[in-house]
């Protein structure tokens, strides 16, 4: 039993049918990817699991409890944060700024009228803020204005704010979507530095076969709405049906 | 002290004192001197000074924080100045129950205007906003709620006041004018000294501290982790809400508070003369205070009341000047040039006062962004021989 069950997923756009009969269950602690060409459905499925779009039939449980219907808060709130394609953050605060708003969200839920109470009073989210600051080498830059960070220093500034909530599933869609390549193996090595220090579950959607490979430790193919195959990194690359399906003629 | 940071604690020492002592710091000329039409230390002044200060902080938390501009914050205003009328006219003059009324009435109306208007962001959001608050200038304009109850509710274009015939039940033998328990709001002390004569005022004292206890809510909630929120939903919305964070009903809240403040102001616009009309709610009130804010430096704690500061002044006494002043000024020249100087003057003056402030206004956009407290901040950055600081690290708090 998977801590993300999704079960017989359909979503039509009109006349297309994107997703179709979706299976995928993802193990806790492991790494997860999700692959697929152009048009497959990943990001439907993503906004499926994160509370944007709603799906026609099946369901999605995450540690036993329905996602469906719920709001973006709500899901982050049961311990599944996004990171997005470009990374999304606050761009006129700080960097602590950045990663408090987090810690608060985390410890007072979704509304909750501290208005008497001071930021600068609050001891404990300083720490945690702090510390996950250090975890991801941004500590030296907790003053700086978001919107003057590298663009490596927001994803970075990103996994900490998704982080520092100690989510119990991280999505990543295409989290080097764009980069360069130092930057792509920059990223790599973050999220395996991340995933080596804490128990966290990943699922990665990725068109970057690099990254794929060099993270996931389980691997769905997902072709024209459905899921293809489930298998290891090792039994995907030689697997005929995604040759056929997503890689066509070329080498992995 | 009292919760605030160094900073926050020195800014809030000198708004106290500039209230406190605003009647002498606003009068410099003496009385019989030909500048002495500059002075801006009279009551009727100085109270608009601190009334409309309170609501611009209040507009603040909302526009300067989250970035929604509401335009139709003056419906508040109005509200808060019938219902302190409607105690005024029930009860008696005594302003407690007046004031606190007009804090509830507008909170109540908040609510259900923020409920609906705060579905929509950006545009759609200020144009509802408008539209509640032209609805209302309306309604209280024809008075259609008194047409349907058979009586004076807003009393329609001759606007609101207090009759010899109203029942106030607790008037008793009380004054016959506002007061608290007894000590009446347009009661003043003068002191002439030399050839100034200063008037400290009653209802300009009491307003003060409510301008002054306004602000220090206003600091804290800035400071607090409400107000942090509050700035990042500003900032990204979306991110917000994925890291679980329901943005609603901290607009919603934020949204009630700003109106309860501009409720006080209008109890406290009534306390000081007790009688109000519709056109308190008109849109170009809402729009004077959004000019306020934007003019005195958005999502700053002292801007916005420096704004209403320089447009109440501008509104009370560059209007005042007339031609015959003007000629007096310029009355060394000869005469030909003296009436061409008249002529290119007169526009923006007396009536023409609107036509000064919106040039003021388009150097203030154009020129400081951060409207008057850029000003001061790069002011302040050359007398102490700094390097300015540059435009992000300003922008890491929105410090004074």
């Amino acid at each position: 039993m998977g801590i993300l069950e999704i079960k017989g997923v359909n979503k039509r756009f009109g006349g297309l049918q994107a997703l179709g009969d979706v299976n995928l269950s993802i193990a806790e602690n492991t790494v997860h990817a999700i692959i697929g060409p152009n048009g497959a459905g990943k990001s439907t499925l993503l906004n499926v699991l994160v509370g944007k779009l709603i799906p026609d039939s099946g369901s999605v449980m995450f540690d036993g409890h329905s996602v469906l219907g719920r709001q973006p808060f709500e899901i982050n709130q049961m311990g599944i944060s996004r990171v997005f394609q470009t990374p999304e953050i606050f761009a006129d605060l700080t960097v602590f700024e950045n990663v408090m708003i987090p810690c608060f969200a985390k410890r007072d839920g979704a509304f909750r009228l501290h208005a008497l109470g001071s930021v600068g009073h609050e001891t404990d989210i300083h720490e945690t803020a702090e510390a996950i600051l250090e975890d991801v080498n941004m500590l030296e830059k907790r003053h700086m204005i978001a919107s003057s960070l590298s663009r490596g220093d927001k994803r970075r500034l990103e996994m900490a704010m998704c982080l520092v909530q100690e989510p119990r599933l991280l999505l990543l869609d295409e989290p080097t979507a764009g980069m360069a390549r130092a930057d792509t193996n920059n990223t790599i090595d973050l999220l395996k530095e991340i995933k080596a220090k804490r128990d966290i579950t990943m699922a990665i959607i990725e068109h970057d076969m690099h990254v794929v490979f060099s993270l996931a430790e389980r691997i769905t193919v997902l072709a024209q709405g459905t899921a293809l195959v489930e298998d290891t990194p090792e039994n995907i690359k030689g697997h005929p049906k995604v040759r056929e399906a997503y890689l066509g003629e070329a080498q992995v | 002290m009292l919760g605030m940071n160094r900073k926050d604690t020195t800014l809030f020492i000198i708004v106290c004192l500039m209230v406190m002592l605003a009647p002498i710091l606003l009068n410099p000329f003496p009385t019989e001197s030909a500048f002495s039409q500059f002075n801006a230390g009279y009551p009727a002044l100085l109270q608009r000074f601190v009334i409309f200060g309170i609501l611009v902080i209040g507009f603040n938390i909302l526009f300067g924080l989250t970035g929604y501009l509401s335009f139709g914050h003056a419906a508040f205003l109005g509200l808060g100045s019938f219902a302190a009328v409607w105690m005024f006219k029930l009860l008696s003059y005594n302003i407690v129950p007046a004031i606190v009324l007009s804090v509830v009435v507008s909170g109540l109306f908040a609510v259900v205007i923020g409920y609906v208007s705060l579905r929509r962001s950006g545009i759609y959001f200020s144009i509802l906003t408008l539209a509640f608050a032209q609805m209302m200038y309306s309604i209280a304009y024809s008075d259609l709620v008194g047409k349907v109850l058979g009586f004076p509710i807003t009393n329609g274009e001759t606007g609101l006041q207090v009759y010899n015939n109203d029942p106030q039940f607790l008037l008793g033998d009380g004054p016959t004018t506002p007061h608290l328990f007894g000590w009446e709001m347009n009661g003043s002390f003068t002191w002439d000294i030399g050839g100034w004569s200063f008037v400290f005022h009653n209802g300009y004292y009491l307003a003060g501290l409510f301008m002054i206890a306004s602000f220090y809510i206003a600091i804290r909630i800035f400071r607090s982790p409400f107000g942090l929120i509050l700035r990042s939903i500003k900032s990204n919305q979306q991110r917000l809400n994925y890291i679980g964070v329901s943005t609603r009903p901290y607009m919603l809240t934020a949204f009630v508070i700003s109106g309860m403040y501009a409720g006080l102001a209008g109890g406290l616009l009534a306390a000081m003369d007790p009688l109000t009309g519709a056109e308190r709610m008109f849109w170009t009130a809402s729009g004077e205070i959004v000019i306020m804010s934007i003019l005195g430096g958005v999502g700053t704690l002292i801007g916005p009341i420096l704004g209403a500061g320089v447009i109440k002044y501008m509104e009370n006494i560059i209007s005042t000047i007339n031609d015959t002043v003007v000629h007096g000024w310029f009355s060394f020249m000869p005469d030909g040039l003296e009436d061409f100087v008249v002529a290119i003057v007169h526009p923006f003056i007396g009536k023409g006062w609107h036509l000064t402030l919106g040039l003021v206004f388009m150097v203030v956009v154009i020129f400081l962004p951060g409207g008057l407290v850029e000003l001061g901040q790069r002011i302040g950055a050359k007398f102490s021989r700094k390097k300015p600081t540059d435009p992000a690290s300003g922008a890491t708090t929105p410090a004074e």
